[in-house]
C-alpha cells in the first residue's frame, strides 16, 4: 500500500491580484520504504511540494492520503498529532533551538507529544547513539560544527519513529564531505524502511535517490527511476 | 505536554535572558513591594500616629496665636494680633467646664548644674500639666501653683536630663542655671519618651511666666485646655472663644481641637497612602507595558522556533500557553520578588520603630501575587496570540 497519494494537488498563492499556481496538478503515489528526490529549478514548486506532504500546508484543491487517510480533511489540531507521529523533518538551516542541548533538541518532540521523562531518556539516547552524538548529548548548537548540528535535527526527526522522512535542500549549508556524510545518514535510515524524500537542487545528490521528480512551474515535468 | 517540561522550556528561554528577563520582573516587583508595603503598614501608621497624638488623652482644645485663614497663614503675620498671655490662661481657668488650662513656651537654654552643661528644650508650663497631658513625676513633685505672673525660679527635670546632669545623685533641691539665671529642683519626671519627634525626657520644665523672660516673648506659644468630659466640645470652643475675644476685642487666636488634628492628621496620611498606591499603580502598569513589550520582542525573536516547534507537532494551543507562561512566569518572579522586598522593608521599619506595628495577612500576600499573575496573564495575551497565529511555513523562513 502506497504512504502517500496525491491526487490533482493544486496550490495556489494569491500574489497582488494574480494567482501563482506553485503546485498544479499534482498526481504521485509514494510506496513505503521508498527512496525520493525532488528536483528542479528555483520557483518550481518544490518546498511547496514537500510542505505539502509534512502537512504545513494545504492543498487548495485535490485529495492527499497518508496512511490510507485523507489528511485534507483534518483539523489543524489534528494535522499537528499527525506531523507529531508521522512526519520527520530535516531543514537547510537546521532549525535547532539555540539555548538547549543536542539531547533537549532531540527530545522536543517527545515532548511536546507528552511522552513519560523515562521512556523519552532511552530513546534519545538511542537516537543519538545511532548518529553517533552521544558524547555531544550536552552541547549547545552553537558548540557543534555543521555536519553535527545537521546529524542533531536528523535525530530528533527520527526519535519519533516517523513512517516518512522529508528533508528540504539538507545539504544546502554543510561542506561537500560533510553533505556526503549527511545524505549517507539519510540513507541509511531509508534502508532500514523510512520513507526518505529529499529535495535538493544538486543533481548529482538527486540521482542517488531510486525515483527522482524533476519539477517546472508547479508540475512533475518528468520523473526517472533507478534499477 | 507535561507541565514539567513546560515549565521547562519556559524556564530556558527566561533564564537564556537573564538581564532583560530580570528587568522585566522587576517592574512588577517594585509595584508589588508598594503594594504589599502599603497593605502592611498602611493600618499600622494610621495606629500608631493616632495613638502618639491621643496619648494626651482626647479632651484637649489647643488655643494658638493669631487667625488661621483658610488658606492656612496666620493673621500674626501682619502683627495686628494681641500676644497670647498668662493673663488668658487664667481667664479660661474660670470657665466652668475647664479642668486644666497649660499655658506653653518652648525654647532651647543652656542648664548647667556644678559643673556639667547641656544644651536642652526647655518648656515653660503651668502646674497642671501633668494632669493635662498624662505625665507623671517620678520623684520630688512638679511645678506648684504659685502666682501665674510671679512663679518662684523651680525646676523640674526630665528623666534623661537629670541623669546627665547629676548621674545616680539626688538632684531635688540642687541649684541650677537655665540661660543664665538660677533655679531649684523640685521634681523629676517619669519617662516619657519620644513623642512624635519631641524628646520629652531630654529637656526642663520651668514656670511658663519665667520662660518668657527667658526666651525674651510676650505671646505664649500656646494654651491647652483639658475640659470635662461630659462637655459636649462645641460648648467648649463656643465658651473659649467668648471669653478670648472679650478679652482681645477680636478673634485674633485660633482654637484647634483634638478632632480637628487628627482630622489633619488623617488628611495627610491619606495622601502618603495614596502617593504609595500611585507609585504601585504606575509601576504595575509600566510592569505590564514592560511585559508586552518585552513577550512581543521574545515572539520576533523566535518566530523560526515557533515554525520548528509547529513543524515537529506543536498545537496552536501549545504555542499559545508557552508564550502565555512565560508571560505569566516573569511576572509571577517579580511578584515573589515585590513580596520579599515589601515584606523585608516592613520588617526593617518595624525594627528600626518597634512600636510600629507591621502586620502582613496571609491572604495579602496571596491576593498581592495573584494579581502579579493577573497582569501577566493579561500582557502575555497579545503576543502569545501573535506566536500561536503565525503561519508555520513563514515562521519557518524567518531566521
Ligand atoms: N507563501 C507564498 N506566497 C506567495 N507565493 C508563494 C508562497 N510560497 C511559494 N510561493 C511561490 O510558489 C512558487 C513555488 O515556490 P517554492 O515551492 O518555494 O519553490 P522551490 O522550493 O522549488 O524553489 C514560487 O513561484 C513562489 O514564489
Ligand atoms: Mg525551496
Amino acid at each position: 500500500m502506497p504512504v502517500i497519494q496525491l491526487q490533482q494537488i493544486h496550490r495556489d498563492f494569491q500574489v497582488g491580484d494574480q494567482v501563482v499556481h506553485a503546485l498544479d496538478d499534482i498526481n504521485l503515489q509514494i510506496d513505503a520504504g521508498d527512496y525520493l528526490s525532488i528536483m528542479g529549478p528555483s520557483g518550481s514548486g518544490k518546498s511547496t511540494l514537500l510542505n505539502l506532504i509534512g502537512l504545513l500546508d494545504r492543498a487548495t484543491s485535490g485529495h492527499y492520503i497518508l496512511n490510507g487517510q485523507d489528511v485534507t480533511v483534518l483539523s489543524d489540531t489534528e494535522q499537528a498529532t499527525t506531523r507529531n507521529k508521522t512526519i520527520g523533518f530535516v531543514f537547510q538551516s537546521f532549525h535547532l533551538v539555540p539555548r538547549l542541548s543536542a539531547a533537549a533538541n532531540v527530545e522536543l518532540p517527545l515532548m511536546l507529544a507528552g511522552m513519560s521523562v523515562e521512556e523519552r531518556r532511552s530513546k534519545v539516547a538511542k537516537a543519538l547513539e545511532a548518529l553517533h552524538l552521544s558524547d555531544r548529548a550536552e552541547h549547545k548548537p552553537d558548540q557543534l560544527s555543521g555536519g553535527q548540528r545537521q546529524r542533531v535535527a536528523i535525530a530528533r526527526a527520527t526519535v519519533t519513529e516517523p513512517a516518512v522522512l522529508l528533508a528540504d535542500e539538507p545539504t544546502g549549508n554543510l561542506d561537500r564531505k560533510s553533505g556526503l556524510d549527511v545524505m549517507g545518514i539519510l540513507e541509511a535510515l531509508n534502508d532500514r524502511g523510512i520513507t526518505l524524500i529529499v529535495v535538493t537542487h544538486d543533481a548529482e545528490l538527486g540521482q542517488r535517490a531510486r525515483r527522482q521528480l524533476h519539477m517546472l512551474d508547479g508540475r512533475i515535468h518528468r520523473e526517472e527511476q533507478e534499477g | 505536554m507535561r507541565t514539567r517540561d513546560f515549565l521547562g522550556l519556559t524556564f530556558s528561554s527566561i533564564v537564556a535572558h537573564r538581564l532583560r528577563s530580570a528587568l522585566t520582573a522587576l517592574g512588577i516587583a517594585v509595584g508589588i513591594a508598594a503594594v504589599i508595603l502599603l497593605t502592611s503598614i498602611g493600618e499600622g501608621i494610621h495606629r500608631f500616629v493616632l495613638q502618639e497624638f491621643t496619648q494626651f488623652g482626647t479632651t484637649l482644645v489647643a488655643i494658638n496665636p493669631g487667625k488661621a485663614t483658610t488658606a492656612g497663614t496666620s493673621m500674626g503675620v501682619f502683627g495686628t494680633e494681641r500676644p497670647l498671655s498668662i493673663e488668658d490662661a487664667e481667664a479660661l481657668r474660670r470657665l466652668p467646664f475647664v479642668r486644666a488650662v497649660v499655658p506653653f513656651v518652648q525654647g532651647n537654654a543652656e542648664v548647667e548644674a556644678d559643673n556639667r552643661r547641656r544644651r536642652v528644650a526647655v518648656y515653660g508650663a503651668g502646674p497642671q500639666m501633668p494632669e493635662a497631658f498624662s505625665m507623671a513625676v517620678r520623684s520630688g513633685r512638679f511645678l506648684p501653683a504659685d502666682d501665674p505672673t510671679a512663679p518662684r525660679a523651680f525646676a523640674v527635670l526630665g528623666s534623661k536630663l537629670r541623669q546627665e546632669l547629676f548621674g545616680d545623685a539626688n538632684p531635688l533641691g540642687k541649684r541650677i542655671t537655665i540661660g543664665g539665671s538660677r533655679y531649684r529642683v523640685i521634681g523629676v519626671m517619669e519617662s516619657k519618651g519620644t513623642v512624635l519627634g519631641f524628646d520629652l525626657d531630654d529637656t526642663v520644665y520651668i514656670p511658663a511666666a519665667r520662660a518668657l523672660s527667658l526666651f525674651n516673648r510676650d505671646s505664649l506659644f500656646e494654651i491647652d485646655v483639658m475640659y470635662r468630659e461630659e462637655v459636649d466640645v462645641d460648648t467648649v470652643v463656643a465658651g473659649i472663644k467668648r471669653t478670648l475675644t472679650a478679652r482681645h476685642g477680636k478673634e485674633d487666636y485660633t482654637v484647634t481641637t483634638q478632632q480637628q488634628m487628627l482630622d489633619v492628621l488623617g488628611s495627610i496620611l491619606n495622601v502618603l497612602t495614596f502617593a504609595v498606591a500611585a507609585i504601585g499603580g504606575i509601576s504595575l502598569l509600566v510592569g505590564a507595558i514592560g511585559i508586552v513589550t518585552i513577550m512581543s520582542i521574545a515572539v520576533n525573536e523566535r518566530t523560526s522556533e515557533i515554525g520548528l516547534l509547529r513543524a515537529l507537532g506543536a498545537r496552536r494551543s501549545q504555542v499559545l500557553n508557552l508564550f502565555l507562561g512565560e508571560a505569566i512566569v516573569l511576572a509571577a518572579i517579580g511578584g515573589v520578588s515585590g513580596l520579599g522586598l515589601g515584606i523585608g522593608i516592613a520588617w526593617l521599619l518595624h525594627t528600626a520603630m518597634p512600636s510600629l506595628p507591621v502586620h502582613t495577612p496571609l491572604l495579602y500576600v496571596v491576593l498581592a501575587e495573584a494579581l502579579a499573575v493577573s497582569i501577566g496573564l493579561i500582557a502575555g495575551v497579545a503576543p502569545a496570540q501573535r506566536a500561536a497565529r503565525l503561519d508555520p511555513i513563514e515562521a519557518l523562513r524567518a531566521e
